[in-house]
């Protein structure tokens, strides 16, 4: 049983509007808090994981249906949500960062900016759908693929690629549509005054969650964008 | 603020960010060189280098419970077994057997 | 609330004891009259409650699964398939094989006997994430929701293998919306396990080192972590199957140079590990069992705490092991076979440790015993077939073949289903605050053991004859073995039937329970029968090892 003094040094924050009831202490639940979305984040690694073994698998069966198929991807727009993406976990980390000192409007904006530059990396990946559609490129009856450069038995290997860009970038993209809401509901809690110095755990297990999306994105970018670029 | 907590500065996370937008930089123009074989390994590089920079520091992992890195370290490791294990099938596709198998 | 150094000296009560007019009462309120009313249990945080929610759904599904399985065997009783068409036998055991794995042998331990107890075992008030706790059950129902839809709309015919491109492009049935139904359901999984973790490592009680907690949380820590790092893989192979169905997103289309044999990596990944996932929790269930019922520490503490961990990782090394004849590369088929010659080994340390464990043990033979020791006498008979299996050369003659069946059947049925009753007859008292008719629970127990038998040794012999696994058309040198196992399954199923009906007798007119009614060790036994939502009125410490049953003495001999 815990001592006496330990009793009273946690009464305060036993009764911490926050602190649940099977928690010892406001530290103690947010201890738990975080393992649990390291181990949420382990298993979303193994998630995407199946789409990179099989990305490995066929890159490395028909790679030069990837290179062809990789220049169509419009490298400017890539590189320029990976570099959006960097923006918005700057901006979420330092919304982290504001929820930990208490500093309420401050941490509103940084997250309300997150969104917006989220929003702005699915408009673009809107962008390049669109265009994947109007080139044919898109896996299915009506793909295409002489704009690859490549013809016969070597073509169809590129309608592969391309249905590991949709999957692993629309499963990204998912990710992303739910995280938004996500966030926005953070911020509104935020601006109703709903943490404080000592709880902002759900502040920063939604910065947890965020970063691991740029992460992903991280690899997809040079996996998808970047193949032979210098053929 | 509670005790167990660690603020990063800002200035941390401000030299993260340029960090990560240098190596993407670098990337893009790694790969428009031709290295050979080591194009690949290369952009792997530069990647996993972003990914654990955005780890450490934006995750906060660096101050973080032990318990957390061994979770980090379980997943990465899973995540080589079943790319690897799957890699290993087709490449050693003729090593044993008959041809093909 | 400190725990007690019992009586046990040895000598276990037989049957077990409603409460002594010496005890206190048991609390008026606990946590299952503590609130009436649907909304009161549908919207719960309790993890006894959310169990209870878990034991009434996964019943629903065995008996919907059970169901399939009387076809099959109906069916199978005549060498000609004159009971259904091909087409329609697909579906059978495609329903029957999906609804068992993914909506009953997985969840069953771990979700009912899991969620109970883990919190009471360490001390706990409640499992870290409570309210994501409740979000796992209505999450399974989500998921068995789509499987029935599936189900009632036509079925599904790939077998619960959804082999590509069967599943991806041929097949003409409710692929989509099982495969949906199951991707779902993983989620449930994927988030029990996470707050196991969580919980194991963060809410034991003062004085409980990872060395003292009992083997059945050493079972679920090691199952959690199954959970977590394999479940998801076949969420992602089965949106793939999706994907390529709904939106011609071709990864396995051999007309696009896509392999099949990749789906069955990506598949095999997540369901060989899953097998382990239905039969830990079981092997935790038997250690609290044995030790019980020998009044004897299990032997070798540490070492069977530690195969539970060897069991669950090297358990992600042999997938290949379903693959042999796929096409997959003859030099992996050679590492995956003498891998899960190794995988063997943690399974075997168990079964040695459990059988050493009753040696100068004073043994009784109540009924959570008789399923423990069935256990591990059938449990053997299932690993030792695996051994056959896991040899490249036998595995060539009988792989898809009722030997196959045989195998499979004899570790999750004769070990993991009958884990699962001998779990819940002997927490019955705990869960419920009713003693069950030890005289029904004996004979039923002897009934599916006999039933179990009959249904499956000769499914051996059929395998190893040749007779193919998944057609219902047979050569008619095959019809005797095929009725005695027809016949089993009819005993079996009566087996199974009894227990539903005297346990749900007991919840009204069976004898009230003490709070300790088996002298059994552990926290779970120092709290009232049944617990009080916040399981202890005081916190627990714990300054003993596990299952100090014996003598100081005698225990430090083992």
């Amino acid at each position: 049983m815990s001592s006496v003094a330990d009793a009273a040094a946690h009464g305060a924050e036993r009764h911490h509007p926050d602190l649940v009831h099977h928690f010892e202490s406001l530290p103690a639940q947010k201890e738990a808090a975080t393992l649990g979305m390291w181990v949420f984040i382990a298993q979303e690694v193994m998630f995407f994981g199946g789409l990179f073994a099989a990305y490995t698998i066929y890159r490395h069966l028909y790679f030069h249906a990837f290179v062809q198929s990789s220049r169509h991807l419009n490298l400017p727009l890539g590189a320029i949500n990976t570099a959006v993406l960097i923006c918005s976990s700057l901006t979420m980390a330092m919304g982290v960062h504001a929820s930990a000192l208490g500093r309420r409007r401050a941490t509103v904006a940084w997250l309300l900016l997150t969104v917006a530059l989220g929003s702005v990396f699915l408009g673009i990946k809107a962008v390049e759908y669109k265009d994947k559609f109007e080139h044919h490129l898109v896996p299915g009856e009506s793909f295409q693929a002489e704009e690859l450069h490549l013809e016969g038995p070597a073509a169809r290997p590129a309608q592969i690629f391309y249905s590991l860009y949709f999957a692993m970038t629309g499963l990204h993209a998912a990710h992303m549509v739910v995280g938004i809401p996500i966030i926005l509901t953070i911020a509104w809690m935020a601006h109703r005054g709903r943490f404080s110095p000592e709880y902002h755990t759900p502040v920063e297990m939604t910065g947890l969650y965020w970063h691991f999306v740029d992460i992903i994105w991280i690899f997809l970018f040079p996996l998808l964008y970047l193949i032979g670029r210098h053929h | 603020m509670s005790s167990s907590e660690h603020i990063v500065s800002p200035v941390v996370y401000v030299g993260v960010f340029l960090a990560l937008m240098a190596l993407t930089g670098l990337t893009v123009f790694a790969s428009t060189v031709d290295l050979g074989m080591w194009n690949t390994p290369v952009a792997l590089l530069i990647a996993v280098t972003k990914a654990v920079l955005v780890v450490l520091f934006f995750m906060h992992l660096k101050y973080s419970s032990r318990l957390a890195s061994l979770a980090v370290g379980a997943a990465l490791l899973w995540l080589l077994l079943l790319i690897a294990g799957v890699v290993a099938d087709y490449l050693s596709r003729g090593w044993v057997g008959s041809p093909g198998t | 609330m400190t725990t007690q150094i019992g009586p046990g000296t040895g000598e276990p009560p037989r049957p077990p004891l409603p409460p002594a007019l010496s005890e206190p009462p048991p609390p008026r309120v606990n946590y299952l009259n503590v609130a009436y009313g649907v909304k009161s249990w549908l919207l719960t945080t309790d993890h006894k409650r959310i169990a209870l929610l878990y034991l009434a759904s996964v019943t629903l599904m065995f008996f919907l699964g059970g169901a399939f399985a009387v076809l099959i065997r109906l069916e199978l009783v005549t060498p000609a398939g004159d009971l259904v068409q091909s087409e329609t036998y697909n579906k059978l055991f495609t329903m029957h094989g999906i609804i068992m794995v993914f909506f009953f042998l997985i969840p069953s331990i771990p979700a009912v006997l899991g969620n109970f107890l883990i919190p009471i075992m360490i001390g706990a008030r409640d499992l870290a994430f409570p309210r994501l706790n409740l979000l796992s059950w209505y999450i399974y129902v989500f998921g068995a929701a789509f499987t029935v839809y599936a189900l009632v709309s036509g079925g599904v015919d790939t077998g619960w293998t959804f082999y590509a491109p069967y599943s991806t492009t041929y097949s003409n049935t409710h692929v989509i919306a099982a495969g949906l139904g199951i991707f779902i359901n993983g989620f449930s999984s994927i988030l029990t396990g996470l707050n196991f973790i969580v919980t194991i490592h963060r809410m034991r009680a003062p004085g409980l080192t990872w060395f003292r907690l009992p083997l059945f949380v050493w079972a679920h820590y090691a199952t959690s972590l199954i959970f977590v790092l394999g479940t998801p893989v076949i969420a992602i192979t089965l949106l793939t199957v999706v994907l390529e169905r709904a939106l011609h997103l071709g990864i396995y289309d051999p007309r696009l140079g896509g392999d099949p044999i990749l789906f069955q990596h990506l598949f095999w990944f997540y369901s060989h590990p899953a097998v382990y996932i239905m039969i830990l929790p079981a092997m935790g269930v038997v250690s609290e069992l044995v030790s019980c019922f020998s009044r004897k520490r299990i032997f070798g503490y540490p070492v069977v705490a530690m195969s539970s961990l060897a069991i669950a990782v090297i358990g992600f090394l042999v997938w290949g092991h379903h693959m042999f004849v796929s096409g997959q590369s003859t030099y992996a088929g050679l590492i995956f076979s003498f891998l899960s010659f190794l995988v063997a080994i943690p399974s075997a340390i168990k079964v040695f440790n459990w059988t050493a464990t009753l040696y100068k043990g004073s043994v009784s033979w109540d009924t959570p015993m008789l399923y423990a020791i069935g256990f591990v006498g059938l449990f053997t008979i299932g690993g030792l077939t695996g051994l056959f299996l896991a040899s490249l050369g036998l595995d060539v003659h009988v792989t898809d073949t009722y030997f196959v069946v045989a195998h499979f059947h004899y570790i999750m049925v004769g070990g993991a289903i009958m884990g699962y009753l001998g779990g819940i007859h002997f927490w019955w008292p705990k869960i419920t605050g009713r003693l069950y008719p030890e005289m029904w629970a004996r004979v039923a127990a002897v009934i599916v053991f006999a039933g179990f038998n009959l249904t499956f040794f000769p499914q051996f012999i059929l395998g190893y004859l040749g007779m193919p696994r998944r057609y219902h058309a047979y050569p008619e040198e095959f019809q005797v073995l095929n009725v005695m196992s027809s016949a089993g399954a009819s005993i079996l199923g009566l087996g199974y039937l009894l227990p539903m009906i005297y346990l749900v007798w007991s919840m009204r007119y069976g004898p009230k329970a003490s709070a300790n009614p088996w002298q059994a060790k552990g926290l779970e036994w120092q709290t009232a029968s049944p617990p009080i939502t916040e399981n202890f009125e005081r916190q627990p410490v714990v300054p003993e090892e596990a299952y100090q049953y014996a003598p100081e003495s005698e225990a430090r001999v083992v």
